[in-house]
């Protein structure tokens, strides 16, 4: 019922994710070094979203799936999204 | 739907064929169908289990005071109750079992996608199932914590916590596979021309039960790590001694557990949405708005969690969103029920035993939703909360609701499970102790409760005796039910059933009884101008 395309991503992709990704952690570390107050997790949380978007693009090959794939993605994130507000409905209003 | 030969020349599913034979042929199996009744056989296990322990409780409950053992030992037998009946019983319930059993059959598919993942998740269901049991009989005694393994005291308690809570957490790892496995098959593997609004809406259920699965299962598994965490490193997430803050907990636990109330309930639902038009001999009434209606109590069922928390200090901002959400997730349930009502309307019923179940569980689901409501009101709630209400609410949902539709699904799928038939006068006899028993046990629990009895409580005041009483009796009635229904279905080999003997239109009911190791000899397919439930 379903045709299968499969992508074979070459080698120098998967070594540029990685050197990215390195790149990140490498800055994660540096900022801790640095007193950002209040924006010190926002900072990490900012950085391991960009992490997280290259390894679910490249590793997880969102890239190259069907769109399907993509909807099911940002649906999730949606819930999250949802979830963390509703709960902050309890926390910022107590 | 394309009708098959009601002969078939291969060997049933029944039948081994491969390298094993007997015990081993079917704990190797990666068959959907016989993992469908191991899942099944081992439910039932664990379900005698803890309707023993239940019953272990009200001997104790029939009068005020001590009368059998004391209050540490009630402690632990609640929890273990609460342990076995959720998480091992209801949670994997009806999609375990039915859903392995009858979902790719009913979207034409020879098995699920990852045979060998759903064999996995059985075994990884029996490992933590044996360890949440072992913790029984492990460490400082028995965990005394409730099932909710609430924070701080499951953090303090010098019972075995660390056990039961580590079941749980691989219990999760059961549940999140299976409800990939589903997920995969059914965008994957159904036949031809069936589109997704073609098919049938206990797989649609299902459907919306493995999203919930997939999505929410891992927060608890994480909270329940933490809780070990907290216990061995003396990490402060909960415990205000250490800077933790136990309403967090119980935040992350209802982000879990309340949508787990529907992955018990939805397969319910939707073994009784298959239900009805069979023996109404009509087609459903509101196929679209059932399928999406499954769709949004998923999703709204996610965001009501805090319902459960009214009572915990949590600010007036949340309570009033969770009220208001609550509210809310009643209309899709309401349009299933209303569906299922105006389905049998007009329609030519036929009142076998599956039929019986499936009214029953309608009859009790209704007390069970209306009295939620009650509860996820603020105002009343907060007089009824942790009393003996909730008790009966969450029983009349949980038990009268997915434990009835279990019952129902088991009389209905069992010709083609097994290929014989059964007494249905004895199935029937079954039904009245079972509905008499569930009321007798549960409805005083609703009037002792708004009275002020509190729930988990091993003692109470004289004014509670004569419900409490009323509740034992009722739950010697359940059992006695049980065994008739155990009677009725494994005591003898019934006669031999025909492939379709309720007269349904969707492809299991296309197949020999039993079916064969991969259900269909010729790929079924769906035509342009065909319509599940298309009774004519």
């Amino acid at each position: 019922m379903h045709t299968e395309s499969v992508h074979i991503t070459p080698y120098r992709t998967h070594a540029w994710v990685l050197i990215t990704l390195l790149a990140f952690t490498f800055i994660t570390i540096t900022v801790t070094w640095i007193d950002l107050s209040a924006l010190t997790v926002l900072i990490a949380l900012l950085i391991a979203s960009v992490k997280a978007y290259i390894v679910l693009t490249y590793f997880m090959h969102l890239k190259f799936e069907s769109s399907l794939f993509r909807v099911f993605v940002f649906m999730v994130l949606f819930i999250y999204v949802l979830v963390i507000l509703f709960t902050l409905s309890d926390y910022l209003f107590r | 739907m394309t009708e098959e030969k009601t002969h078939h020349p291969e060997p049933s599913y029944l039948v081994d064929t491969g390298k094993y034979k007997g015990l081993m042929a079917w704990l190797t199996s990666t068959d959907h169908k016989r993992i469908g009744l191991m899942y099944m056989y081992a439910m039932m296990v664990f379900f005698a289990v803890g309707v023993i322990l239940g019953m272990i409780m009200r001997i104790e409950l029939f009068y005020p005071g001590q009368q059998v053992y004391g209050p540490q030992a009630y402690n632990g037998i609640f929890t273990i109750h609460g342990i076995i009946m959720i998480f091992t019983v209801v949670i994997p319930g009806l999609a375990a079992v039915f859903g392995n059993f009858s979902m790719p059959i009913m979207i034409g598919a020879k098995d699920v996608a990852f045979p060998r993942l759903n064999l996995f998740s059985f075994y990884l269901y029996i490992l933590g199932a044996a360890i949440a049991l072992a913790s029984q009989f492990m460490g400082n005694g028995p965990p005394d914590t409730g099932w909710t393994f609430y924070a701080p005291y499951s953090i303090q308690t010098h019972t075995n916590v660390v056990a039961a809570v580590f079941g749980a957490f691989v219990l999760g790892f059961s549940s999140i596979l299976t409800g990939l496995n589903f997920i995969v098959t059914m965008h994957r593997l159904r036949a031809p021309g069936m589109t997704f609004f073609k098919m049938p809406l206990f797989p649609w259920s299902l459907y919306a039960t493995a999203w919930i699965q997939v999505l929410a299962t891992p927060i608890v598994g994480i909270t329940l790590l933490m809780i070990i965490a907290e216990r061995w490193l003396r990490i402060g997430f909960f415990d205000p001694s250490l800077g933790g803050d136990p309403v967090l907990y119980q935040h992350l636990f209802w982000i879990y557990s309340h949508p787990a109330v529907y992955i018990m309930i939805l397969p319910a639902m939707g073994v009784i949405t298959e239900i009805i038009p069979t023996f109404a001999q009509k087609k459903i009434f509101g196929y679209k708005a059932i399928a999406i209606s499954s769709l949004a109590i998923a999703l709204v069922g996610y965001f009501v969690w805090a319902h459960h928390m009214y009572t915990s200090g949590m600010s007036t901002t949340a309570r009033w969103v969770f009220s208001l959400l609550t509210f809310l997730v009643a209309v899709p349930s309401a349009i299933k029920v209303f569906n299922w009502v105006t389905t049998m309307y007009k329609g030519s019923i036929s009142v076998k035993p599956p039929f019986l179940f499936a009214i029953g569980f309608i009859f009790l689901f209704m007390i069970g939703g209306m009295t939620g409501l009650s509860l996820g009101a603020l105002a009343t709630n907060i007089h009824v909360h942790d009393t003996a209400y909730v008790v009966a609410h969450f029983h009349y949902i949980v038990f009268g609701g997915v434990g009835f539709a279990f019952f129902a699904a088991i009389y209905y799928w069992y010709p083609k499970m097994y290929g014989r038939m059964y007494s249905f006068k004895m199935a029937n006899w079954s039904f009245v102790f079972l509905f008499t028993g569930f009321n007798l046990l549960y409805f005083p629990q609703f009037i002792i409760g708004i009275m002020g009895m509190p729930r988990r409580y091993f003692d109470y005041l004289p004014q509670f005796t004569f419900g409490h009483q009323l509740s034992f009796f009722g739950g010697l009635l359940l059992v006695i039910g049980f065994i008739i229904m155990l009677i009725t279905l494994f005591s003898k080999k019934g006669a031999k059933a025909p492939d379709n003997p309720w007269g349904g239109r969707t492809f299991e009911w296309t197949i020999p009884s039993p079916p064969p190791l991969e259900n269909f000899d010729v790929m079924p397919e769906m035509g342009v101008n065909e319509q599940p439930y298309d009774y004519k």
